[in-house]
């Protein structure tokens, strides 16, 4: 099996937020949750690079060690999903993500705080693939219909990467090698325990 | 005219611009000089890297944060087993106390002679405040332990649905549990001011260990002032936290939600072990205790035993009633 990653080479986004928007219309994702966003670091500096910025599907994840009812499982993709009919929308996972992954939608008394949402690497989520349940809670299961997550599919620069993490490592480490400079694997150190090495 | 020779000067210039600029870009390439993730991390230690976001949560803003897996360790392992520890520690000390001890009963046996301990205020406080107590802290252990005993048992549906009204019963029932802990505050403080008295008391370890020691004491003695001060303190100290953590916006970010967690956390473990042993000491352990919560009239046998002083200055004040007041004070 693959283990599934993502990686933004940095070097190439351009911050023109598509892989958000074609995120937010892919799974119908309410107003005010963001599965996936653009960070620019150095704003206006020289320098400047953005980062597209979603789940990364950690090894050992963080949230899954925190989670109060263990409503998180990885696929044998490596894909971290979560079960909403068991989360309690405690925001302990929010606490522990290193990468901001985790939203709310604000149903909930005290604070904003409804059943977790997040990036699902368009794998849906415990309902049967493909179900009208599971697109309701998760949205589309892309994988489960042989493509990979929207995001980086449609990344018009290709500096959103989804897929194997060999073979994107192998991609990245290429790219490198060929223009003389990268900025690095963002996340991946803190995701994996290990960056890509060029 | 004019019109063409002023395109004719602006495409001459491009031309010229775009003849120029490989030589310029041959010198420096200003793409290549990027900021880089690990230069970031080694400039920034253990700070977040953070950078701009077109979404108005300032959050967000944040791209990576490791330090946050330092506290899911912590949350995960540390707490998780020191409340286990705190819990089934106090059980185990209790039991291994009750079978040496055996339960304190009264020397002297049952006078029949009432004495009023706790009025009903008294009792009303005390009772919101342990059975909220009570539910607040079997709900909040359920968050800790509940995933390593109760799903396992019950699976993840009828885990998930238990957990889901615990998180509801453990925000709505704060409120009482503060209320009720400004309300023993306000009535018990001033018969929880440490004094000389508790010296000895603490010197006999109470007449706990052994049988025919009473240390003299007044309406509190210094183990219930010790459980005193643990539950106002301990308790304000859950309560704040507690507020902070209803109220993720208000209480800042990521760090502060883990300190607050972390903190409300230890603070319960500590107290649900010292309120298991005042459960304890209330009910089975000790003979015609639990009169002076559940009535609220103790023996006076019991009184004279365990808080000598105060039946002294109940009898005195009766006395001086009686004598002065031809009329009954109530």
């Amino acid at each position: 099996m693959a283990r599934m990653k993502f990686l933004c080479d940095a070097d190439r986004c351009i911050e023109c937020q598509a892989c958000v928007t074609a995120c937010k219309n892919e799974h119908e994702v309410p107003w005010g949750i963001n599965r996936r966003r653009v960070v620019t670091i150095n704003d206006g500096l020289p320098g400047e690079r953005s980062v597209s910025m979603a789940c990364m599907h950690c090894t050992d994840a963080p949230c899954a060690a925190v989670c109060p009812v263990a409503c998180f499982y990885t696929t044998d993709d490596g894909v971290v999903l979560h079960n909403k009919d068991t989360c309690i929308g405690c925001g302990y996972c929010s606490y522990a993500c290193p990468f901001g992954a985790p939203q709310y939608p604000q149903t909930a008394n005290f604070g904003t705080r409804g059943k977790m949402d997040k990036c699902t690497y368009c794998s849906g989520g415990p309902e049967p693939d493909m179900s009208q349940a599971e697109y309701v809670k998760y949205g589309a299961n892309r994988l489960a219909e042989g493509k990979l997550p929207l995001c980086a599919e449609m990344c018009s620069t290709k500096a959103l990467l989804a897929g194997d993490g060999d073979i994107i490592a192998d991609i990245y480490r290429e790219r490198v090698v060929t223009r003389g400079y990268g900025s690095g694997a963002w996340g991946w150190r803190t995701a994996y325990g290990e960056t890509v090495t060029v | 005219m004019t019109i063409f020779s002023r395109l004719l000067t602006a495409f001459s210039l491009v031309l010229a611009l775009s003849l120029a600029a490989p030589e310029a870009s041959a010198q420096v390439n200003p793409t290549q000089s990027s900021v880089t993730e690990d230069a970031l991390f080694q400039a920034l230690g253990t700070a977040p890297v953070t950078g701009r976001v077109t979404i108005p949560d300032a959050n967000a803003g944040y791209l990576i944060k490791p330090e946050n897996k330092s506290w899911a360790v912590l949350q995960g392992q540390t707490l998780h087993t020191l409340s286990i520890v705190a819990v089934l520690g106090m059980i185990a000390l209790l039991l291994l106390f009750y079978l040496i001890r055996g339960r304190i009963r009264v020397e002297s046996g049952f006078s029949g002679r009432k004495i009023l301990r706790f009025n009903a205020i008294e009792r009303f406080a005390h009772w919101t405040l342990a059975t909220t107590f009570i539910i607040l802290a079997l709900t909040g252990l359920n968050l800790i332990i509940g995933k390593s005993v109760i799903l396992p048992l019950f699976g993840e549906a009828a885990f998930g649905t238990l957990s889901t009204w615990g998180k509801i019963a453990h925000n709505y029932l704060a409120w009482p549990f503060m209320v009720a802990l400004v309300m023993i505050l306000l009535l018990w403080i001033v018969h929880n001011v440490p004094n000389k008295v508790d010296l000895e008391w603490i010197k006999k370890g109470g007449g706990l260990f052994s049988k025919g020691v009473h240390p003299p004491a007044r309406k509190f003695n210094a183990g219930q002032k010790l459980i005193f001060w643990s539950v106002v303190l301990g308790g304000a100290a859950l309560s704040y936290t507690g507020i902070m953590l209803l109220f993720p916006a208000e209480a800042g970010t990521a760090a502060d939600w883990q300190f607050y967690q972390t903190i409300h956390a230890l603070v319960a473990a500590g107290l649900s072990a010292i309120v298991i042993a005042h459960i304890y000491i209330g009910s089975v352990g000790m003979e015609g205790a639990f009169d002076a919560m559940g009535s609220g009239e103790v023996d006076e046998n019991w009184a004279k035993e365990h808080h000598g002083l105060w039946v002294e200055e109940v009898q005195s004040t009766q006395a001086r009633n009686t004598a002065q007041v031809t009329t009954p004070a109530e």
